[in-house]
């Protein structure tokens, strides 16, 4: 039967070129709409450290002003102190930490026709490429003695080792930053979080940083922030010592604890020490320690842009649109067909019957729209890459995946049967005596 | 009119009218509030930042080698700059308009830490050639004279004693005063007093999403850091070539620096609007599509409705109905269903607005746009039934007589 009604579905279909095209048309360009910026937000709301969102926490302290939070209603700062950033991070009451900042480097390759260019790079301790999960290429980062002797090591990403060495092995090999050598240790496979979860201060969505080097070496170096740096009350003076003993923050702070009670004793170890900074003077807010899971402070950073919000709200509307012009489409291809149908009724065919033969009918609809409607969500993501062009990093996030494909055929596929339901009502119930009577 | 007729005859298939009036309703909440963001949007590119954006470039100069005397680097940079045919104005500094990225500090009336409301500002670190670096007009006071002008010691954080303010910036800290700013003092920091020497007409802040866009304060101090931002004025029609030869120039002058960051102000504009340019464009492509399905929805039912009426259209015309009327019996029935639906999607568009204006901290949309709303899709429903129509009055009386 059910081939039966396909067959029917799709001569009654072929027979209305029109009138179907513009179903398909609507169902596919509603579909499309929706499904290029359900893309978008999908891709921005992601958490790419999924895998380990149970253990990894990102640590806030409340070091700020007593008359005002952060961040209404009593957000503690995003970041810390270096005072608060060495404290902990010498703890070593985790079971990693990572203490890390953005800053920028000059790089000058060995090459003289080379000239010298300026890169961001990131400094952190060492235990940043295994708690994130950061996959190699060649070699490894570096260990914890490194980070205490301020060993002059970098890890490179696989584009800065493909544009300074050809892509080869360069473990081993030497590499010139403002003037003093570094030691390659390691060189990532191809690694871009989206968002940069460890990072959201600036901006979510920008490629990770493509040279890194340790914390330490960067202190004693005197390197400034590239990102964000807040201060509640002015760095005395003196220069970076200064800076570096100032309540400005700066740095960002993850924690990896295994299970549930080291979370509460890492809490109640954060608590301890603010009340013990409490008696120097420090710390003037009430207790504010937080620890959150990447999700958490994904939810709480609020990446996902605005003005994907608003177009996704108006893009499902833009679909209630389409599935209503669809739906009174229907309506009139039903009506247009009532003597028929009072004709098949006389006859004999049970409700029931026409039901499933119209409910086909739609489902083919709404597959066809839905197949058309991945195109169009494709041509859409094209449009949006190409309206932002300029910012190179769009292209991560217009990428369709398996999950967003299929969920555009169901959605296409349920909408056309939702907007069948009515128009097929009034088929089946349509009665066959007054119809045929009027003939 | 024969309002009264028609509308008993849409009584008997009010599902098919409902839909499009509901149809009509929801295009037009999705058109109010695309227009509003539109409008807003569109608004905020196009206040002016101040600058001579299209005779402006900047670049900057990164030091890498350890201990290179950044003073005699960036003295020697900006004489080379200002002795160049074509140059206007040329200055080392830590940001400008449409940057995104800057130094922002609170302004306070009295000296003391906390508890002080403090206004804040963008601070911009110049020379005595800011002003006309960054082209904006000293409308009270006078311009920082060089002897004015500082090197800031790295050990050092205390804030010059001068600065320059916009009108903007005036008003924000003193909303009572009539009279003229200039002599009048405020506090950077908690301690550190600034003698207010003059006052600018327009110079916004970095920021383009901060409420308090146009707040500067310029400061005659020049930085060291191994990082400077340079901001050079052309005369008009020498950008182009002003840039491509300060480069070359600039390459050659120094191997233990590199020069970056080449661009135009109107390149930098471009950036800085990027994602509200993208979202007009958007919206504008979303309205299109959206009005295109309304219409073709409306000609797809006027057309079924015409095919199903054509007896009953023959029978008027055989009674002695004129195609005029026939044209305007669908032309009032679309207007009544297009009325419906626009006085319905007045309702959800302001309902729409007041929940976005809630969740996006957008601006609430202007009373005007309704009815210019409504209107448009008056038309766009006229429009859409006008072919269907024709196509009814072409019905042959003769139709009547015939059986089907």
């Amino acid at each position: 039967m059910f081939r039966y009604y396909l067959k029917l579905g799709l001569l009654s279909i072929r027979a209305n070129p029109a009138l179907s095209s513009l179903m398909v048309a609507a169902i596919a360009i509603g579909i499309g709409a929706c499904m290029t910026i359900a893309t978008v937000r999908h891709v921005m709301s992601d958490n790419p450290i999924a895998p380990k969102n149970d253990v990894l926490f990102h640590v806030q302290v409340d070091n700020w002003n007593p008359d005002d939070p952060y961040r209404e209603p009593n957000e503690p700062p995003e970041q810390i102190t270096y005072i608060d950033a060495k404290v902990l991070y010498e703890a070593g009451r985790a079971a990693r930490q990572v203490v890390s900042f953005k800053s920028d480097r000059v790089v000058q390759p060995e090459n003289a026709d080379t000239r010298p260019f300026q890169q961001n790079v990131r400094a952190t301790s060492g235990e940043f490429f295994a708690m994130f999960d950061v996959p190699f290429a060649f070699g490894s980062g570096w260990d914890q003695s490194a980070d205490l002797a301020e060993e002059h090591v970098t890890v490179l990403s696989a584009d800065m080792n493909e544009q300074l060495f050809g892509g080869a092995d360069s473990v081993g090999r030497m590499l010139t930053m403002n003037d003093e050598s570094y030691r390659i240790v390691g060189v990532l496979a191809e690694w871009t979080p989206v968002p940069k979860f460890f990072d959201v201060n600036n901006n979510p969505f920008e490629a990770p940083e493509d040279i890194y080097l340790p914390f330490s070496v960067a202190i004693t170096g005197e390197f400034g922030s590239n990102g964000n740096t807040s201060c509640w009350k002015p760095a005395g003076d003196g220069g970076y010592a200064a800076f570096l003993a100032s309540e400005c923050i700066w740095i960002q702070m993850w924690v990896e604890l295994e299970n549930h009670s080291q979370k509460q004793e890492y809490l109640q170890f954060l608590d301890a020490y603010v009340e013990q900074q409490k008696l120097i003077g420090r710390f003037p807010r009430p207790l504010n320690n937080r620890l959150s899971t990447p999700a958490e402070w994904l939810e709480n950073q609020d990446v996902v842009d605005d003005n994907v919000r608003v177009l996704l709200s108006l893009a499902v509307l833009f679909l209630l649109v389409c599935l209503l012009n669809t739906i009174g489409l229907l309506l009139a291809k039903v009506m247009r067909r009532s003597s028929d149908i009072s004709l098949r009724r006389a006859l004999g065919a049970s409700k029931s019957a026409l039901f499933s033969q119209y409910i086909i009918e739609a489902g083919i609809i709404g597959v066809v729209g839905g197949v058309f409607g991945i195109g169009l969500t494709w041509l859409g993501l094209r449009g949006i890459e190409n309206l932002y062009i300029e910012y190179e990093f769009i292209q991560h996030l217009v990428r369709m995946d398996w999950s967003m494909i299929s969920l555009a055929v169901a959605l296409a596929v349920i909408s056309a049967l939702a907007a069948a339901l009515y128009p097929t009502w009034r088929a089946c119930s349509i009665s066959p005596a007054t119809t045929l009577r009027i003939q | 009119m024969e309002f009264g007729p028609i509308w008993r005859a849409m009584l008997k298939n009010k599902a098919g009218f409902v839909l499009i009036a509901l149809q009509i309703a929801v295009t037009m909440t999705i058109m109010v509030n695309a227009f509003a963001i539109m409008q807003e949007r569109s608004n905020a590119m196009g206040r002016e930042s101040g600058l001579d954006e299209a005779n402006t470039f900047t670049f900057y100069s990164a030091s890498f080698k350890p201990d290179m005397d950044i003073r005699a680097l960036v003295e020697a940079d900006l004489d080379m700059l200002r002795n160049l045919p074509g140059v206007r104005a040329a200055m080392a500094t830590n940001s400008f308009p449409l940057r995104q990225g800057g130094w922002s500090q609170g302004l306070q009336l009295e000296p003391g830490t906390q508890s002080t409301d403090s206004v804040g500002a963008a601070i911009y670190f110049v020379d005595e050639h800011g002003v006309d670096t960054f082209a904006t007009t000293i409308i009270d006071g006078q311009n920082f004279t060089p002897n004015q002008v500082s090197w800031k010691d790295p050990e050092d954080n205390t804030w010059p004693a001068y600065g320059i303010i916009t009108e903007a910036l005036a008003k924000e800290l003193f909303p009572e005063e009539q009279g003229s700013v200039v002599g009048k003092t405020v506090y950077l920091g908690d301690t550190d007093p600034v003698n207010i020497v003059g006052v600018i007409d327009r110079l916004q802040a970095p920021w383009q999403d901060w409420s308090g866009i146009e707040r500067s304060l310029l400061v005659p101090q020049r930085r060291t850091p191994e990082f400077q931002r340079y901001v050079v004025r052309t005369e008009p029609g020498y950008r182009d070539e002003l840039m491509l030869q300060v480069e070359e120039l600039l390459a050659n002058s120094n191997r233990d620096r590199i020069v970056k960051g080449m661009t135009t102000i109107e390149q930098v504009r471009k950036m800085a609007y990027l994602g509200d340019s993208a979202l007009i464009k958007i919206l504008t492509f979303t309205v299109a599509l959206l009005v295109i399905i309304t219409g073709l929805g409306i000609v797809g039912l006027a057309s079924f409705n015409v095919s199903r009426r054509t007896r009953q259209i023959g029978i008027r015309r055989a009674l002695g109905a004129t195609k005029p009327a026939i044209v305007r019996y669908f032309m009032v029935e679309n207007f009544i269903i297009s009325s419906l639906g626009v006085i319905v999607g007045a309702i959800l568009a302001i309902a729409l607005n007041i929940v976005m204006v809630e969740a996006f901290a957008l601006e609430p949309l202007a009373w005007y746009v309704i009815p210019i709303a409504m209107i448009a899709l008056w038309l766009v429903g006229q429009a859409a039934v006008a072919g269907p129509a024709r196509k009814a009055s072409n019905i042959t009386p003769a139709i009547a007589t015939r059986s089907i």
